[in-house]
Order: structure tokens, then sequence, then C-alpha cells
């Protein structure tokens, strides 16, 4: 059975919090980060692998910060799952 | 086409010389006494050429369209009378910031309030000395016969694109309304290409092309102004207009523009029969005025007065322009008169009697 | 959490294994901030509506591929410095002239895309008798009005669509309709006159109604480029800042009490 993986890419250094795409997230994969930007605003951050790429995000994004992408793949076999340090990032890693 | 005389009112001549210009948009309001200007091109230009010809819901409307239309580069101009003129001042700061070359006309009537619809002269601060909020300047033309509201299209719009400034023609309701004989020069083709600044849409080989007025720094908005006073000072320098006429000779010079200057013509004369020599000074721009040049003839001459249908406005500048060199007297009619040359005469003869400075004299 | 430096092979391996699994890829881009957008950032404040309106304009000149054609008119307001962000030729009007300054663009340049984008103050106050006369001309522009309730640059006072008992800096204690008159629904206003041809509300504040809205303006200029006169589309946004809320409570207060008031969709259909 085919997959839809989304995945999004933000420019966190133009993020200025407003929560609006966190919001519009039917997965609930977006969450404002503890730390702040260079502009002094918490900005937007992906906590879950399970983004569709249904760009709601980004349609509902004042700032226009939001690229999105989606990719329909096969179902593969998971291996791993890792996370960076500040558990930002999160990689499935499937064979 | 051959260069055609005809016999033309003033505000026709005008209108049908923006025709000739190849001018490409007219957008005005109707108001005595000017309203044959936005007639006469709405029956011409549309007849005869693809001139864009608009009567908009007020003169506020009218300015912000040129604002938009010239914006693009295209040749565009209004016209109104001063009550009408009066709502313009806010656009015409936001066109003087924003560096956009256009026409516009002042067909005076006499203030201040509504006023009345006869002529007036009482619009001339409005036009050399601001009228509007902001340090810009408007180049003012003052044409005195009806030739001249023809000659002044061009030599208008040549000046604005030159600069990229807004000109004022600065006229009066008799101007507009007297007919005379008026050599109409040839027919202009319309422009075609685009001016290099101009608001038409962001093509891949060029920068945008943004007709704005506001920076919130400080810094960048003084030099945005500095900018803008060197053009005027630019201008200052080699754009002044006037008519020293009989000056060489003359013990008595009168000052004067527009219709008033012609009447001072016959003044003189008058005051020649008497046997005083009388010369008349006019400046043709009053921004940039002709200080030095008047100021020159100070030399030569025993005393001024300005004449003018108002209570005194020019007569500030005349007075800055002679500097103390010789005693400035003024005579002035408000409210819609113009002065008979024998009034001039008569006013000059009081003047020379009783000069204001020989009474100062007396009484101290 | 314990934190903990990675060696760099592990940092390699990471770095290897996140570009081999990335989706983020040309092939797999689906949405992204349109070239008609700049990349300055934006000044207003956090959630506001100007920024996703900015973007779907840009969008819509981006899909019809009409940028070189396209000249914008900013009013005076929040969005005075579109152009900085809208990557076209544009003009900066007078506090409520810009339907007269795209007037006069659209009349000597009648084959361009002219538009103008305004806010309620700009639109439906200072400038109601420019609003008014080029839709009755029928202008074959667009017009743009942002309609957030309130001014939101000189700071929140009141506007010509504050709604009754909405409080500003200038009705501290509500808008009273025996002083202060009752909100303006300027949009339905127009709509009666001749000359508009596509007159519709829209909204900002989710998904679909971003996707409806740029639908809206994309259907505006198609009519304008067949010639069908003056579009006008409202769009209903929020003011977080003024309204004194949080960007979230901002939408949910659209929602319950600017929507109910001026409700969404066409008011007046094109008659083809």
């Amino acid at each position: 059975m085919a997959k839809v993986k989304g995945d999004i890419i933000i420019d966190i250094e133009k993020c200025k919090g407003c929560e609006l795409c966190a919001t519009a997230c039917p997965q609930d994969s977006l969450e404002l980060s503890r730390k702040i930007n260079s502009k002094g605003y918490h900005y937007i951050v992906k906590i879950e692998d399970n983004c569709t790429g249904c760009t709601n995000c980004a349609l509902v994004c004042p700032d226009g910060i939001i690229k999105v992408y989606r990719k329909t793949e096969k179902k593969k076999e998971h291996v791993a799952t890792i996370q960076n340090v500040t558990g930002d990032i999160t990689v499935t890693v499937n064979s | 086409m051959k260069k055609e005389l005809r016999l033309m009112k003033g505000n026709e001549a005008l209108a049908e010389a923006a025709i000739l210009y190849g001018c490409d948009a007219y957008f005005g309001y109707p108001i005595t006494p000017q309203s044959e200007i936005l007639e006469y091109l709405s029956n011409e230009a549309a007849k005869r050429t693809g001139m864009v010809i608009l009567q908009a819901e007020s003169e506020i409307a009218s300015i912000n369209m040129v604002y938009g239309a010239a914006g693009t580069g295209k040749r565009v101009m209004t016209s109104s009378s001063s009550p009408g003129m009066s709502l313009m001042q806010e656009g015409i700061s936001y066109i003087a910031c924003g560096e956009i070359p256009c026409v516009l006309v002042n067909v005076q009537r006499g203030g201040p309030g509504l006023g009345t619809i006869q002529p007036g002269q009482a619009d001339y601060f409005q036009s050399v000395k601001g009228g509007g909020h902001g340090d810009y300047k408007l180049v003012t033309y003052a044409p005195s016969t009806v030739q001249e509201m023809v000659d002044f299209v061009f030599d208008g719009f040549d000046l604005a694109f030159k600069y990229r400034t807004p000109v004022m023609i600065l006229t009066d309701g008799a101007l507009g309304q007297m007919m005379e004989k008026v050599l109409l020069p040839e027919q202009r083709p319309r422009k075609t290409e685009y001016e290099p600044w101009g608001s038409t849409g962001k093509t891949p080989d060029r920068e945008r092309n943004i007709i704005y007025t506001l920076s919130l720094q400080p810094d960048v908005m003084e030099k945005w102004n500095e900018r803008l006073q060197k053009k005027y000072r630019s201008i200052e320098a080699n754009e002044i207009r006037f008519e020293a006429i009989d000056c060489e000779d003359a013990d008595y010079v009168l000052v004067a523009y527009g219709l008033v200057a012609r009447i001072c013509q016959k003044a003189a004369h008058i005051a020649r029969d008497h046997g005083i020599k009388v010369g008349v000074f006019r400046p043709i721009t009053l921004y940039p005025f002709p200080y030095e040049q008047l100021n020159k003839v100070a030399d030569n001459v025993k005393a001024f007065m300005t004449v003018e249908m108002n209570a005194g406005q020019m007569l500030e500048d005349v007075k800055l322009a002679v500097n103390g060199k010789k005693s400035v007297e003024f005579y002035g009619r408000m409210g819609g008169m113009i002065p008979s040359p024998e009034d001039i005469f008569a006013k000059l003869e009081e003047k020379l009697n009783h000069p204001v400075s020989k009474l100062v004299g007396e009484l101290a | 959490m314990n934190e903990k430096t990675m060696t760099v092979e592990e940092a390699q391996h990471f770095e290897q294994i996140l570009r081999e699994e990335s989706i983020c890829t040309n092939e797999n881009l689906v949405f992204e901030v349109p070239d008609t957008l700049t990349d300055n950032t934006m000044h207003y404040c956090p959630g506001c509506g100007h920024g996703v309106a900015h973007r779907i304009i840009a969008e819509v000149i981006d899909e019809l591929d009409i940028q070189k054609d396209t000249i914008g008119v900013a009013p005076v307001g929040c969005s005075v410095l579109a152009y900085n962000y809208l990557n076209i030729d544009m003009s900066g009007a007078a506090h409520g002239r810009a339907a007269a300054v795209a007037t006069g663009i659209k009349r000597v340049l009648p084959d361009k895309y002219v538009f103008s984008y305004q806010g309620d103050g700009d639109l439906a106050a200072i400038g109601t008798g420019e609003t008014i006369h080029t839709c009755n001309r029928g202008e074959n522009i667009l017009i743009i009005f942002i309609n957030n309730g309130i001014y939101g640059m000189t700071g929140g006072q009141m506007a010509p669509t504050t709604l009754v008992g909405m409080k500003s800096t200038t009705s501290p204690f509500g808008r009273d309709v025996e002083t202060m008159g009752a909100p303006l629904k300027i949009t339905e206003l127009i709509a009666q006159l001749p000359g508009t041809y596509y007159v519709t509300r829209t909204a900002v504040n989710s998904p679909n109604n971003v996707r409806k809205a740029k639908a809206a303006i994309k259907k505006s200029f198609e009519y304008q480029k067949l010639n069908k006169g003056l579009c006008f589309v409202e769009i209903v946004t929020n003011c977080p800042s003024n309204w004194k809320m949080t960007p979230l409570e901002s939408n949910k207060w659209l929602e319950e009490n600017m929507l109910p008031f001026y409700p969404l969709g066409d008011i007046k259909k094109p008659s083809n």
C-alpha cells in the first residue's frame, strides 16, 4: 500500500511564533520551540514525524516561511529512529 | 501640419496645446473659470487623439489620478481654479516627493473661501511657497497672454520631464476667458517609449520601479530631501525666466506678473506720456524667482511698485530681491477686481508724492 | 536531558542519514513561497493576516505569469510598505486615494493588470469617495480590501468597520451606534453599483479560506484580462496587536464576531 510522506522546512529566523500553523496542522506535528531566534521569537518546530505534506501550515503562515514536500512511497520496513540531542529533529531510518 | 493662427479663448488654447504636445491624459473636475479646459478636451481630444480624458469625482481624485498615470512616465496634466487647487495640495506634495513630472494649471479666481469667480492672483504663496506639506518647490510659470497659455504647456512638459518635477501654470480667470490670436504649434506625436523610471510593470531586464514618498528612516528621508533640494538649486540656476520692459532708462519700475504685467505696460505708457520714465519688470517664472536680475535693476532706478491682484504676495519676493537698495511700494486689488492702467498710474503718482518710506521718515 | 557531543564520525553518519532519508528535494516540493514575494522579512506583527494576503497575491501573479504586466497600488496603513514584499512595480498612494491612483495607471496603461490593496480606514473612511466612484465607473481593476475592523498602523483607533460594542483606543467603552454610527458594510454597498462585476468577501483565517481568497483574486485577474470591469475582494482579517489578543485568540474572535457580521461568500456574482 502506498504511503504519503510529507516534510517541511521552516525558515526559523523569519518565524514570529504566532502558532497559526500549529493550529492548522491536522497531525499536531508542530510546536513552539523553547529556543528563540535572533529576533527574539520562539520559533515553530516539527515535533512529530507524521507530516502528510497537506500544506495547511504553509497556507496560513503569515510570514511565508514554510516549504512543504510530499512523497508517495511504498511502505518500507522500519529499522531505527534517530533523534538529535535537542530532540528537534527526528529521523526514521527505513530499509 | 503647418502652424496655425487662430482666435481662441485662453482656456481652450491651453487645452489645444495639450493635444498638440501629445499629452497622454488629462484628469479634471469642473470649476469656474476653467471648465472650458475639460470641456474642450472632452470634445476635441476624443475626436482627434487617443488621449485619456476623465472627469473625476473631485479635485482630490483628479490629482491622485495624475499621480498614478504620470507615475508610469506618461505625459499627464490637470487643471483647476483656486478652491479646487487647495484640494489638490496634498497630492502635489506627493507628486513633488515622488518626483513625478506633470503639468498643473491654476486658473486663479479671487479668494479666500469660495471667494469669487472673477480673476485673482492670491494663490501666489500657495504655488510658489509650498501649498502642501513638506519642503518642495513647484516650478511656476505665469503666462500673460493667450499665446503663453499655449507656449507654457510645451515648455512646462519639457521642463517637468527634464527635472522629473511637477510644473504649475499659474494663470487667472481673465486670461482663461479672454480671446486673442494665437499661433498654434505643430501637432507632436504621442510618446510611445517608456521612461526608465516609470512604474509600468517589472520586466526581467530591470529592477522594480516603485513610485513612493515614504521613508521611516530619518537619515534616508533627509538624503531624499537633499536630492530634491539639489534639483531645485539646479532649476534655480538654469530655468529663471523674466522680461524687463523699458527698464534701461526707467526711474521707476512696476513689478508684476501675468495679466497685471500687461496692464502695467499700459500704465507705463501713460506715465511716459506724463514725462515719468517707468519700466515694467515681469517675472515669467515665479519659482524660480529672478532675484538677482531684479536686484540688478535696482541699481539704476529710484523706486519700485509691485502691482498684484492680491494683498501683496509677490511683494515679499520683490523686497527680498531688491534687498533694501530702493523702496518697494505696493498696489493691490482683491476679490476679483482688476486694476486699470489709470488706477496703477494714479497710485504710482500718489506713491511718488507720498512714498511710505518718506512718511515713515516724517513720523520719526 | 544529558547534553552529549557527537563525534565527527557520528555527525557525518547522521548527516548522511538525513540526506538519504530526507524527502526535501525539488521533485517532492509541493509548496514554496512564490517568486513574486521578496525575501524581505515582513514588518507585520506575529499572526497578522496581511502576510497571507500578500503571499496569495504573489502566488496568483506567479501562476498567471503576469509579473511584468502587473502594477500594484499600496495604501497608507499597515500595508503602506507592501511594495517591500511584492516583487512588482508599485505606486504608494496617499491615504485613501489608491483607487484614484489605480484609475490613473489603468487608464494610461489599459493592457496592464492593476490592483489596489487597501485597509478599512483607507478604503472605507478617508477614501470612500474614490472607492465608490472608481467602482461606479467600473474601472477595469481589482480592489483588494483588508478589513480588520481597526486602524492598525496608528495604534488601534476605531475604523468605519469596527463592530458595535468593539473596543478601540477611540471607542474605549465599545463602539456606540448612537454617537459613532454603525459599522459600514462598504462591500455590500459597492456591490449595488452597476460598474462592479465581481464582489466577494473572503478571509485568510483557515487553510480553506486562504484557498478561497486566493481563488477569488485569481478569478479577478482573469476577469480583468477579459475587460469585465471592477472586481472587489474583501479579506476579513485579524489584528492581534490592536485587538489585544494572541494570534490564536484573534482568529477565534474573528470567527465568532467578525464573520457573523461580515459573512463570507460572493456578494455579486459575475453575470457573464
